[in-house]
């Protein structure tokens, strides 16, 4: 996994709630075998019309927030099916880092997955972040992990939590798998446990 | 003494096998279900790192989402990228040695149908699948969760989930439902009243005497729409009613196993004096049969209802009803009963059991559907089907006139060709509303396999007590 680096970038705003995983990336995608290439139907069918044209309204669609990497997001972001398409698509259309008010809690842990930076905000703040976004490419806007801050464009510094397990994973590049394979004795012990006290499973 | 648990603290705590200091658990896994959609990728990584699957005889995979359900399925899979992601299971099922119930085998059908109807999902295990409505097998007094695709790998190659504690949540139901109102109006009621992200962080059992009164297939549709109210997992804990349902699975304990596991199963509740950090509350007598009007779970209303304005909202939902009413082709203030359909569809792991299909049974028995609706039934499994024909329920639903089909997620998702069209109106016994889900603008109002039925004889969506 690439390891998440200090990000300044362009933010852009999408202030709906209940931001969907079907929105985020409609089934008819699903059927890859792949992980790689979704970017481009990110957010899909409110980006395209049903003959393929961008629709120009639609914000990631607008010259200044076609390289976006941060999105300041409605309540709820990622709610809906567990596919991790969604986060796949996020990440290959070059967003690394998503803020709102709260989560899926599936999409939340899915993010971390594959390199991106979910941030919980209190409502107040994610407003200012908001508007913040709403000025374009412009203002850029700085994710600094380490440090656990984000400073908007005007120089106003946030703080924000993160899991400090997650945090020392995403910093690091680190794969899961791995890390929990040298638990493999744990897991052993276990199960021969398991064995004695419930062996019917 | 040790201090007083919820069934939740005590499953969990009966599955961790490892703990680091921040609290982040190695939480072991009795059950891994897998489908054809998000396992892929999964198997992928798993040759390209030269890994095994951990516990194959744990691992139990079935193909539902892609598969056709016309009676002609046999000859194959006409999409192409469909086809592959069933044939990548089916290759990956052989050669990394798990379970498996291809197409062809009568036992196919909905993973969350078929996991319990087997066996496999027992009380007090931890069940995980890459698929949000895992939170099915809460009903069993499991601990289910859907996963993403990564950990999937993560589940194959260890067996195990990097998880940290949710917190507790109970919902009761109080009372005695009224004749009409089912399963599905409870789910739906309660995720009317915390919203879609009521949940979010916690892990809910849902209690009481409505709770209790349900049958096993009530209480995997009460769980199955938790992860629709945010929540990880919903939990039911076991009683009579469970182990009478798992007793003879062709995978459940037999003999001294049997017995064994019953003396455990019987201490999976919750204290006395058991601390939960959410408690929701809602009175059985006072739900009526509901249906969503917009694109959210949450948009729900009994049937008397009308359908709301924006102004009822406040913040960002104000402009999501606005978004949800133009989706949905509604006008604020129109009567619920007065909104008419051009399709309905039963089935779905919420609503695809021999229950709901009986239920439907019971209300167009002898009837006929309204002229120019399309009404298709898709069972959860082979076996529900096998056992509606069995029962005399196929004869019924294709003399009033609908489509009975062969087994699979189908309309649910509508991954497969059986999908609405541009701004076809659907009642439906599934379990998500958002735009696009059923198919291309399609316009889906979420209901009971009764009201799905009531809606099917009159052309509109209409309150079942009417027709009882
Ligand atoms: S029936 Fe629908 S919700 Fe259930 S597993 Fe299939 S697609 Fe998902």
């Amino acid at each position: 996994m690439e390891k998440f680096e200090k990000l300044q970038g362009i933010a852009a705003p999408m202030p709906l709630v209940n931001i969907d995983t079907d929105m985020i990336i409609p089934k008819v995608f699903l059927k890859t075998i792949k992980r790689s290439g979704l970017g481009v139907n990110l957010f899909d069918e409110m980006r395209y019309d049903r003959d393929g044209n961008e629709i120009p309204d639609f914000v990631l669609n607008k010259p200044q927030y076609r390289d976006t990497q941060i999105l300041v997001a409605g309540d709820n972001f990622g709610c809906g099916s567990s596919r991790e398409h969604a986060p796949w698509a996020i990440a290959d259309f070059g967003i690394k880092c998503v803020i709102s008010t709260s989560f899926a809690d599936i999409f939340f842990s899915n993010c971390f997955k594959n390199g991106i930076l979910p941030i919980v905000l209190p409502k107040e703040q994610v407003d200012i972040l908001m508007q913040d976004a709403e000025k374009g490419s412009n203002a850029r806007m700085t994710v600094d992990l380490e440090a656990q801050e984000i400073t908007t464009s005007d120089g106003e510094v946030f703080p924000f939590e993160v899991d400090s397990f997650k945090k020392h994973c995403l910093l690091n590049g680190l794969d899961d798998i791995g890390l929990t394979m040298e638990k493999a004795d744990a897991i052993k012990s276990f199960e021969d446990k398991m064995a004695m006290d419930r062996p019917w499973v | 003494m040790t201090a007083p648990k919820t069934l939740y603290d005590k499953i969990w705590d009966a599955h961790v096998a490892d703990e680091a200091e921040d609290g982040t658990c190695l939480l072991y896994i009795d059950r891994h279900l897998v489908h054809e959609v998000t396992s892929p990728q999964a198997f992928e990584g798993l040759r390209l790192t030269h890994r095994n699957v951990h516990a194959p005889d744990k691992t139990i995979a079935v193909p539902d989402h892609n598969v056709p359900t016309t009676l002609d399925r046999a000859k194959g899979i006409e999409n192409e990228e469909s086809r592959i992601q069933v044939d990548a299971l089916d290759k990956n099922a052989k050669d990394f040695g798990i379970h498996y119930y291809p197409v062809s085998d009568v036992r196919q059908g909905i993973v969350h149908i078929v996991g319990p109807e087997q066996g496999w999902t027992l009380p007090g295990m931890t069940v995980v699948c890459g698929d949000s409505h895992t939170a099915t097998h809460g009903a069993f007094g499991s601990l289910a969760h859907g996963i993403g695709t990564s950990e999937v790998e993560h589940v194959l190659a260890t067996q195990t989930l990097i998880q940290k504690k949710s917190k507790n949540m109970k919902v009761e139901i109080t009372g005695k439902l009224k004749p009409g109102v089912t399963a599905k109006d409870i789910t739906l009621a309660v995720i009317g009243k915390t919203g879609t992200a009521g949940g979010t962080g916690y892990v809910i059992e849902y209690c009481g005497e409505a709770i209790r009164d349900l049958s096993m297939e009530g209480r995997m549709t009460v769980c199955n729409m938790a992860i629709e109210g945010g929540a990880r997992a919903g939990l039911i804990a076991p009683d009579e009613t469970t182990f009478e349902y798992v007793k003879g699975r062709p995978h459940a304990p037999k003999g001294a196993a049997w017995e064994q596991a019953l003396a455990y199963w019987k201490t999976l509740y919750t204290d006395d004096d058991a601390h939960f950090d959410k408690v929701v509350t809602l009175k059985a007598e006072e739900i009526e049969p509901v249906v969503t009007w917009g694109t959210s779970p949450e948009d729900v209303l009994p049937i008397s209802g009308v359908v709301p304005s924006p102004e009822d909202f406040e913040g960002g939902k104000i402009e999501a009803a606005k978004r949800a009413l133009d989706y949905m082709g509604l006008t604020p203030g129109q009567k619920l009963t007065d909104i008419s359909i051009d399709t309905v569809f039963i089935g779905s792991c919420t609503n695809g059991r021999i229950e709901d299909l009986r239920a439907v049974a019971d209300v167009v028995k002898g009837k006929k559907i309204k002229d120019g609706i399309r009404a298709m039934i898709v069972p959860g499994s082979g076996l529900v089907r096998a056992q509606a024909e069995e029962e005399g329920l196929a004869d019924i639903f294709e003399e009033a006139g609908f489509e009975w089909r062969l087994a699979g997620c189908s309309m649910c998702l509508a991954m497969n060709p059986d999908q609405l069209s541009e701004g076809e109106r659907c009642a439906s016994t599934s379990n998500r509303n958002f735009e696009g889900r059923q198919g291309y603008k399609g316009r889906t109002h979420l209901v009971s396999p009764a009201m799905a039925a009531a809606a099917a004889l009159t052309g509109h969506l209409t309150d079942v007590r009417e027709l009882m």
